[in-house]
């Protein structure tokens, strides 16, 4: 597994476990993510990606294991070190949950009012500007319901930069969305990285998108992961599960042509 | 080797184990929530401290448990003092006492049906509304993208509400009380053939201080903690084991209403104890 030196590492997540009951849902994951990169944690429907984001963000609470954010260890009892590390960091939910009974631009505007003390003129002109940043600006009094799909995940995107975060956790950004806006999203991701200079995790099962978007992806799968390294070692690894993952979609094809030609294809360990 | 089977124990003795394990894991759970509901009202009134724009959410909770709420509170009030002046009407009459139902209807609003009604009205209403409400945000992960943010959920989504229960059961209780006497003074005076004068006077004379007292304290207390129940168990929908999803949100907003009533009447026995 080929990663960054530990020294330009931004995240470094070592030997997480977690487990609900008798689920064991992460064995014993590592990942890291250097400095200023996009890194995409890809892995089948159900491996357990949206609660290793979790535990990243301190939604769920690790068994065990490791958290390094900026060279310092995330302890879920140090008060103080998770809020240094809430306040430099957003996370964008796979339903975008945003709240549903305040406008757009309250919506833009929560994070700085409730953890910040900038003053409500300031607030408003930078969440303007994100709301502008995001074709966003005509639609800042409209609720959410009220919004498009498309629009809901802009405006989620445009709450989670406007409090200009060193790192970003998107969980499943693309979920439920169409290939056009699916690329949409991806590009957004990439565009706004680039300018506003945040350090992303993604977590999707979207492949081609992840690696063509990504500095570095990593497999996860059954609990630990398979592999990280860069899109190009990702596509020469010759790691049974990586290619299983990579070249589902040719494997999609011969099990179609076979199923058509009438013989018996199992599929069920897949599911 | 041989092996020595031991007898299976008396039937009486199982029942007297299983009913201990029983009542000491509800006991125990009992307790356990009591003490977490008491943490999650203690911070969410320590949360407001130097909560920004907390008055404008205070003013929206204000109108969620008190504009809403006022028609509910008129046509049960109505009722209420229409059916007593009618009750008491005919009872006093046989004794010859029909001069006092000004008496019997204020005394009997004042001290005890206004703050009960008012409360249990404002909890059919705003308090099972406030409950499916954070059942939903927890469901939909609005409270998680609040965490995450580093917010404090409390300040912003329970704080208000309890402010805003300080503010508005007394005042429901009080306009409660006051159509209340309007409905005793239809039946007994209106409808029926006693003097308005009577009626009024002895409203005036019937009604102490401490008997108003008694009464906004009582809806006070109430208003604090339905409101507090009704928040706690929407917030921990997604605490529930028999239930998930919308399911856990239906079953959080019935058991606040029920747990609301309930403590009701009994902190009203309780503070009527206390202050009698």
């Amino acid at each position: 597994m080929s990663t960054a030196p530990s020294s330009d590492l931004f995240l470094d997540v070592r030997a997480v476990h977690k487990r609900f009951g008798e689920n064991v849902v992460l064995a014993g994951v590592d990942l890291a993510v250097p400095h200023g990169s996009v890194v995409t944690v890809l892995g089948k429907s159900g491996t357990g990606k949206s609660v290793f984001l979790k535990c990243l963000a301190g939604i769920v609470t690790p068994d065990s294991g490791e958290i390094r954010f900026a060279g310092r260890s995330l302890d879920a009892d140090d008060a103080v070190c998770r809020a240094e590390f809430r306040r430099r960091c957003s996370y964008l939910f796979q339903n975008n949950a945003l709240l549903d009974s305040i406008t757009a631009l309250e919506n833009v505007a929560l994070p700085l009012e409730q953890t910040t003390q900038i003053p409500n003129r300031e607030i408003r002109e930078r969440c303007l500007e994100a709301l502008r940043q995001l074709d966003l600006e005509k639609h800042r009094d409209r609720y959410p319901s009220q919004l498009s799909g498309g629009m809901q995940k802009r405006l989620a995107l445009a709450r989670a930069i406007v409090t200009r975060p060193e790192l970003v956790l998107f969980d499943e950004p693309t979920a439920g969305l169409d290939p056009l806006r699916r690329n949409a999203v991806f590009e957004m991701i990439v565009k706004y990285q680039r300018q506003f200079g945040f350090t992303a995790v993604l977590v999707t099962h979207d492949l081609p998108e992840a690696l063509a978007a990504s500095d570095q992806v990593a497999l996860l799968d059954r609990g630990s992961m398979r592999f990280q390294g860069t899109p190009a070692a990702f596509n020469a690894s010759n790691d049974p599960t990586v290619r299983a993952f990579r070249d589902s979609t040719d494997a999609l094809k011969e099990s179609i042509a076979a199923l058509r030609r009438g013989e018996n294809v199992n599929t069920e360990n897949d599911l | 080797m041989s092996i020595r089977v031991l007898p299976a124990p008396p039937a009486w003795l199982a029942s007297a184990s299983f009913m201990l394990r029983f009542l000491g894991k509800h006991t125990l759970a009992t307790a356990y929530e009591l003490g977490d509901f008491a943490l999650f009202t203690g911070r969410s009134f320590s949360a407001a401290v130097g909560s920004r724009k907390l008055g404008r959410r205070v003013v929206r909770a204000v109108y969620e448990q008190g504009v809403r709420c006022v028609p509910v509170i008129l046509i049960v009030g109505l009722f209420t003092g229409l059916v007593l002046g009618l009750q008491g009407y005919y009872v006093l009459n046989k004794f010859g006492s029909a001069g006092l139902l000004g008496t019997l209807v204020s005394l009997t609003l004042v001290r005890e049906l206004a703050p009960v009604l008012a409360a249990l009205m404002i909890v059919g209403q705003a308090g099972s509304a406030l409950a499916a409400e954070l059942g939903i945000q927890r469901n939909s992960e609005q409270i998680d993208a609040l965490e995450t943010m580093g917010a404090s959920v409390h300040a912003y989504l329970i704080s208000p509400r309890l402010i805003a229960a300080l503010l508005v059961f007394p005042i429901q209780t009080a306009f409660f009380t006051l159509i209340g006497l309007l409905g005793g003074f239809l039946s007994g005076s209106v409808v029926l053939a006693l003097q308005p004068g009577v009626y009024w006077s002895a409203v005036y004379r019937a009604v102490q201080p401490q008997d108003v007292r008694e009464c906004l304290i009582k809806a006070v207390v109430f208003g604090l903690l339905t409101v507090a129940i009704c928040a706690y168990n929407g917030f921990n929908a997604h605490r529930r084991k028999s239930s998930t999803g919308a399911r856990a949100v239906s079953a959080s907003t019935t058991r606040a209403v029920v747990f609301s009533s309930i403590i009701v009447l009994a902190a009203d026995y309780a503070i009527t104890s206390l202050l009698v």
